[in-house]
């Protein structure tokens, strides 16, 4: 299996490099916007190995999306480059306050106090017609790439690899995050908080410093959809928008970085056949994998394949030994 | 070595309702002592672990630390002071690998508890948690879950994750209670050389007189909150008063 396992992230990666050149654009757009979410679902998925499930982080995908919208409407500001880390800060910054309060929280309030918020953060966006366009949204307009504008035909590639590096950072980073003592405490408080607070730790912290990482996340997102969509309304916020993160999480697998990405670039494909083949039960047909994944295969879409390349591991062994 | 005062307690007294848990505990614990406590179930030694570390805040009364006054201060900043406690039910990240929550450990002791970007397995804590696994018994177990652990090592690695955080007081609540009779004794050998090889102040609740008789050199006695005995172990566990409240006859 050893083996298997060590090429898996070097195809995985061939591939993805692979895309524009070799796929029709609307396929370059679905896995585009698919990566891009992924750092979302990437955030929940954070909350999920603590135990804990958040119906609102599309709160800080808005975060990040609005800061595309206001940036090109106010500032002129359309380079990518620049964006990209500033929606990160803003998500952060957003999530810094939020966090104060959601620290306290677990469980149920947690997940219904994230769902308060983004609701909130929606009206606001929806109701602020002067500023925000309320429904009619912003437009993101054109990125620039440091100072570079690439004509329109080569725009969709040169927005596809920024944001594959990005991935790439943000997969580095996060894997970094949850190798750290810190990060295992994530995981630990699962299982036992009154173990970490007689460690001298506090609990509130690992998750108040989690909650500003996953808003940063989600700002990073928020961007990224923000260019690759090209148009940002208030549903960035909606709680559907964070339902499909959590359901995304699932799909994937959230125990580890990639299920969330398998799962968002899963979802995105689902999504669009479902729909072109089953216009009026497309939600449907969400719903049964859903169900189907967590009656049969709880880890998600990752820890199947995980099980598939085991087991053909085994047998290529066997042949061998044979 | 002079006597130095690790504990003390000043008339520390707490009710839940009706129930009088503590009832005006005064004692001192001094610098590596290794101290017994007794009672029968419902005696108030738990409540006395409890009170000392701050998950309880007593309703009166004072508790000394080192000489500092540490009452009613959370258990997190407890434990910060150098108090470290283990559990009757061990208290175990069942999902994390043992050595995985041994490093935890030590990472806290070290703090770095809360780093983000340097990554738990370091080097240089790597080898001091397998060495310490290695003294709990426990090195076999090192990549194994902490869930997969058999009773008594769920007691020793509950005590180990204390222990790793190298305080100056170590409180154990039962840590022989769901052991098997024939493992007892064996893990009490394992804690007791640790604890004397440390030097570590040591107190341990423990309703088996035989383990205490056999392994402490004071023993204090607890009944409906109060220390009914105080002194070395011959004497206090031969003493009917103490007989009759922990066993319930003479």
């Amino acid at each position: 299996m050893g083996a298997w396992m060590s090429w898996t992230p070097l195809v995985g990666a061939a591939l993805l490099v692979a895309v524009p050149a070799v796929l029709p654009d609307w396929i370059v757009f679905i896995v585009a916007l698919a990566l891009a979410k992924f750092m979302a679902v990437l955030a929940v998925a954070l909350f999920l190995r603590a135990g804990m499930v958040s119906f609102g982080h599309a709160m800080f995908y808005a975060v990040g999306a609005y800061t595309v919208g206001f940036g090109v409407k106010w500032f002129g500001l359309r380079d990518i480059v620049l964006l990209i880390p500033l929606g990160a800060l803003l998500g952060a910054a957003f999530a810094a306050l939020v966090g104060l309060v959601m620290a306290r929280y677990r469980e149920v309030f947690f997940a219904m106090l994230n769902l308060a918020f983004s609701m909130m953060l929606y009206g606001v966006l929806l109701k602020l017609y002067w500023i925000t366009a309320g429904t009619d949204g912003l437009s993101a307009g054109l990125p620039t790439f440091l100072g570079y504008a690439p004509s329109r035909e080569s725009l969709r590639v040169f927005l596809y690899y920024t944001t594959l590096v990005v991935t790439v950072i943000v997969v580095f980073g996060v894997y970094r995050f949850l190798a750290s003592p810190l990060g295992f405490y994530l995981k630990a408080m699962a299982d036992n908080e009154i173990r970490i607070e007689y460690s001298g730790e506090s609990v509130r912290h690992v998750v108040y410093v989690t909650y500003v990482l996953s808003g940063a996340l989600g700002g990073i997102g928020g961007v990224l959809a923000g260019f690759t969509v090209g148009h940002i309304v208030p549903e960035y916020s909606f709680w559907i928008q964070s339902g499909d993160f959590v359901f995304v999480a699932l799909l994937g697998g959230y125990t580890s970085v990639v299920g969330p990405l398998v799962g968002s670039i899963a979802f995105e494909f689902i999504r669009t056949y479902a729909s072109k083949y089953f216009p009026n039960e497309w939600q449907m047909v969400l719903g049964i994998i859903m169900l189907a994944i967590i009656l049969f295969r709880p880890g998600g879409l990752w820890a199947i394949y995980e099980e598939v390349v085991g087991r053909f591991g085994r047998r290529a062994r066997e042949a061998k030994r044979a | 070595m002079p006597d130095a005062q690790v504990l003390k307690a000043l008339d520390v007294s707490k009710s839940f309702g009706m129930v009088t848990a503590a009832d005006g505990i005064t004692l001192e614990i001094q610098a590596g002592e290794l101290v017994g406590v007794v009672g029968a179930n419902g005696s108030g030694k738990t409540t006395f672990l409890n009170l000392v570390t701050g998950y309880l805040r007593p309703d009166r009364g004072r508790v000394l630390f080192m000489g500092n006054d540490c009452t009613g201060v959370p258990p997190r900043a407890i434990t910060k002071l150098g108090i470290a406690r283990s559990f009757q039910i061990p208290q175990l990240y069942t999902n994390l690998t043992v050595l995985e929550s041994l490093l935890l450990s030590l990472a806290a002791e070290a703090g770095e508890g809360v780093a983000f970007w340097r990554p738990l397995y370091s080097q240089a804590r790597i080898s001091p948690g397998l060495e310490l696994l290695e003294r709990f018994g426990l090195r076999p177990y090192a990549h194994r879950l902490a869930s997969e652990l058999p009773e008594g090592g769920r007691k020793l690695l509950d005590i180990a994750l204390s222990f790793a955080l190298k305080p100056k007081l170590l409180l154990l609540d039962e840590p022989t209670s769901g052991v098997s009779i024939e493992d007892k004794f064996q893990v009490m050998d394992t804690l007791m050389k640790i604890v004397a090889e440390s030097r570590l102040t040591t107190v341990f609740v423990e309703h088996d007189m035989e383990v205490v008789q056999r392994y402490s050199r004071r023993v204090l006695a607890f009944d409906n909150g109060r220390v009914i005995a105080d002194g070395e172990p011959g004497r206090v566990l031969a003493d009917p008063d103490v007989r009759k409240a922990v066993l319930g006859r003479v």
